[in-house]
């Protein structure tokens, strides 16, 4: 186990430098032109230029120019040169906000997607079954920012049963905090619903065909003890690996769309707000950060799961 | 998939073309044909399919609706005309900026946008836009993910390792922030490889990043095929024969990929032009005032205050064709994957 944790990790580290030498070409090397002008913000003086070029080394060869830039993102040390905000303050001061989103929603598409599953399984083949299919499909097909957006104008603006946008933090008002972000969670959960309930669905299937299934009942035990202890569990592996890597890459951007409609200000919303204003060193820091997070959730996903399942460590 | 008896399909073509023949030797159905008569039987699927043409269709006839209907174009602004409703006069768009709502007519039939131009127009030329960059960026992943999957799992050893681990760190990029990375980078100086050039502001470039981004999402399910098929006997004979590797990749592995292929591409297309959606709303893909189905969603919320038309129809023009996607390519995947179709 010891030398599986340490092979994963090493992998790991591997991975964190490619992105951020891939993240530092994206922003500079890959589009002509002089880089300095691109970090610069929309009507930069000579002076921000002259001092960007220097700061940012590039005038110097690209290893030097990367390795300043790493620096830069790493000791804190990044400005926006648009309106002079410490970027890597701001990240940390949105980052609760992107984090409640997402565990919210987490928690909400896990559970109604274990239920869906469930449903449709015992029903295969039904008119509910279907029914629920093309539901979930409809569920996939709609851009999250659609639906957050006529949730926000319909149930929000118009009826005024929920709030229109914004965020309470959890601390001040925790209800306050949860009333804030029904609309948000649901937006960003229905599309991982109807995936989800679908490869549990089958998930479920497959494993009712199992010897292991069969025996239990030839043992007396009762339908609904079997679906939920022995054809359940067994079915739910891949699904919490999925959640886990899912649960990593909606933190690391996958809520941009959806902070962006309920306007909640997160780590999401501040890129988005960025890219706008043609920013580039925020959308720089939140992209390499977000990929950061996603290895680091992978590599916790996989170290879990080998916990969890021996076979995998050999491989 | 969704709304169709769940029997075992494949084995009941079997039963019955073995009735058919009678006393004849029994010939041998090739799989495709066996899969298009499954795909033949699922109607939901079909009718989807059909109405993903129409959608396709009515965008390829955006002109026509512009000229000879609504007699505007997708830029043209009418803050100050005036137009027959209900035989009432009204304002295209109100003093107060609240812009006219479906008027179910030739002209602004579909309402108008806060700039007074008609929707509906700029709803069919920005499906041909999103329609257009949804397949080719699609059409562009499966070509990478074809070139890479069958070199990585044909060949092996160091290609396989580099290209292997190039895709899992690009895995590692949630997609939106990855397009959205690549489209601000791109959308401020334009792209400029050897001698061609590519505007800032070119519908090429959003096409490219979707294509792009996506192609690691296909490369690793055909590697993993093409991985199965270089150990089957006909490949082997094939190498006795003294084919070449480029050769027993193209003529060997890749017609046995084809099946995967079908299956991906509209589900390809679907992805990619949601992607297109989501990259135009954040502004890194298609640029105003070109309209696509995402900038037009993507103003339409900004102003829903004023006229929730705005964003309503093209997200649901959106939707339905996405659905109609997913449908067919479900339908699709169950016609030429029976095993993947979970049955009881």
């Amino acid at each position: 186990m010891a030398r599986f944790v340490a092979r994963r990790l090493a992998a790991m580290i591997a991975v964190l430098f490619a992105i951020s030498v891939i993240t530092f070409m994206i922003f500079n090397v890959i589009p002509n032109g002089d880089p300095a002008y691109r970090l610069a913000g929309k009507s930069p003086t000579p002076d921000t230029l002259a001092a960007i070029r220097r700061t940012w080394g590039f005038d110097k060869p690209v290893p030097v120019q990367y390795l300043k830039t790493m620096q830069k993102v790493f000791t804190g040390d990044l400005i926006s040169y648009t309106n002079n905000v410490d970027v890597v303050d701001e990240i940390v001061q949105d980052f609760p906000r992107t984090l409640s989103l997402a565990v919210g929603a987490g928690v909400m598409w896990m559970f109604f997607a274990v239920c869906l599953g469930l449903f449709t399984a015992v029903k295969a083949g039904r008119f509910a079954d279907r029914f629920v299919t093309v539901l979930a499909l409809i569920g996939i097909s709609m851009p999250v920012f659609w639906v957050g957006a006529m949730m926000n104008y319909f149930l929000g603006f118009k009826a005024g049963i929920f709030p229109n946008g914004g965020y309470v933090p959890l601390t001040e008002d925790p209800l306050g905090w949860a009333y804030h972000l029904i609309l948000p969670w649901t937006a960003l959960s229905l599309l991982f619903i109807g995936v989800y309930s679908r490869v549990l669905r089958s998930n479920l299937l497959d494993t009712m065909s199992e010897d292991f299934v069969r025996t239990a009942r030839a043992k007396g035990i009762s339908e609904r003890r079997i679906l939920l202890r022995h054809v359940l569990r067994n079915s739910m592996i891949p699904i919490v690996t999925l959640w886990g890597l899912d649960f990593g890459a909606v933190v690391g951007g996958g809520a941009i769309l959806t902070e962006v409609v309920f306007d909640l200000q997160g780590v999401g919303q501040y890129a988005a707000e960025s890219i706008k204003s043609l920013d580039i060193p925020p959308v720089l820091a939140i992209v390499m950060f977000g990929a950061f997070f996603v290895v680091l959730m992978n590599t916790i996903v996989d170290i879990v799961y080998a916990t969890l399942d021996p076979r995998i460590r050999v491989s | 998939m969704a709304v169709e008896p769940v029997v075992d399909v494949a084995v009941e073509d079997l039963a019955g073309a073995a009735r058919t023949e009678g006393d004849e030797p029994v010939a041998g159905i090739a799989p495709s044909r066996l899969a298009l008569r499954r795909l033949r039987r699922n109607k939901t699927a079909l009718a989807f399919g059909a109405l993903f043409l129409v959608v396709v269709a009515i965008c390829l006839a955006a002109p026509l609706w512009a000229n000879e209907v609504a007699h505007t174009d997708a830029y043209k602004n009418h803050l100050t005309d005036r137009i027959v409703v209900d035989g009432k006069p009204t304002d295209v768009v109100a003093p107060d900026g609240v812009p006219v709502g479906p008027t179910w007519q030739g002209r602004f039939f579909l309402g108008a946008d806060e700039g007074g131009r008609d929707i509906a127009v700029r709803l069919l030329y920005g499906g041909r836009t999103s329609l257009m960059i949804g397949a080719g960026a699609a059409l562009l992943t499966i070509l990478l993910a074809i070139m890479l999957g069958t070199l990585a799992g044909y060949l092996g050893g160091w290609v396989d390792t580099i290209i292997s681990r190039s895709l899992d760190v690009v895995w590692s990029f949630p997609v939106v922030l990855l397009g959205v990375a690549l489209g601000t980078a791109l959308a401020l100086g334009g792209l400029q490889i050897g001698p061609i050039e590519i505007q800032g502001d070119s519908l090429l470039i959003p096409l490219l990043i979707i294509g792009l981004v996506n192609v690691v999402y296909m490369a690793r399910p055909l590697r993993g095929q093409v991985l199965a098929l270089r150990e089957k006997e006909f490949v082997e004979a094939a190498r006795a024969q003294g084919l070449g590797p480029l050769r027993i990749m193209f003529s060997e592995i890749l017609p046995n990929l084809s099946s995967t292929i079908i299956v991906f591409f509209p589900l390809m297309v679907a992805n990619a032009i949601l992607l297109e959606a989501a990259l135009s709303f954040l502004g890194a893909g298609v640029q105003a005032p070109q309209p696509s189905w995402g900038t037009m969603i993507g103003a339409g919320v900004e102003k829903i205050v004023t006229g929730p038309h705005q964003a309503i129809v093209p997200g649901a023009m959106l939707a339905l064709t996405v659905l109609a996607l997913n449908v067919f390519g479900d339908g699709v995947r169950d016609a030429f994957d029976p095993r993947a179709k979970v049955r009881r």
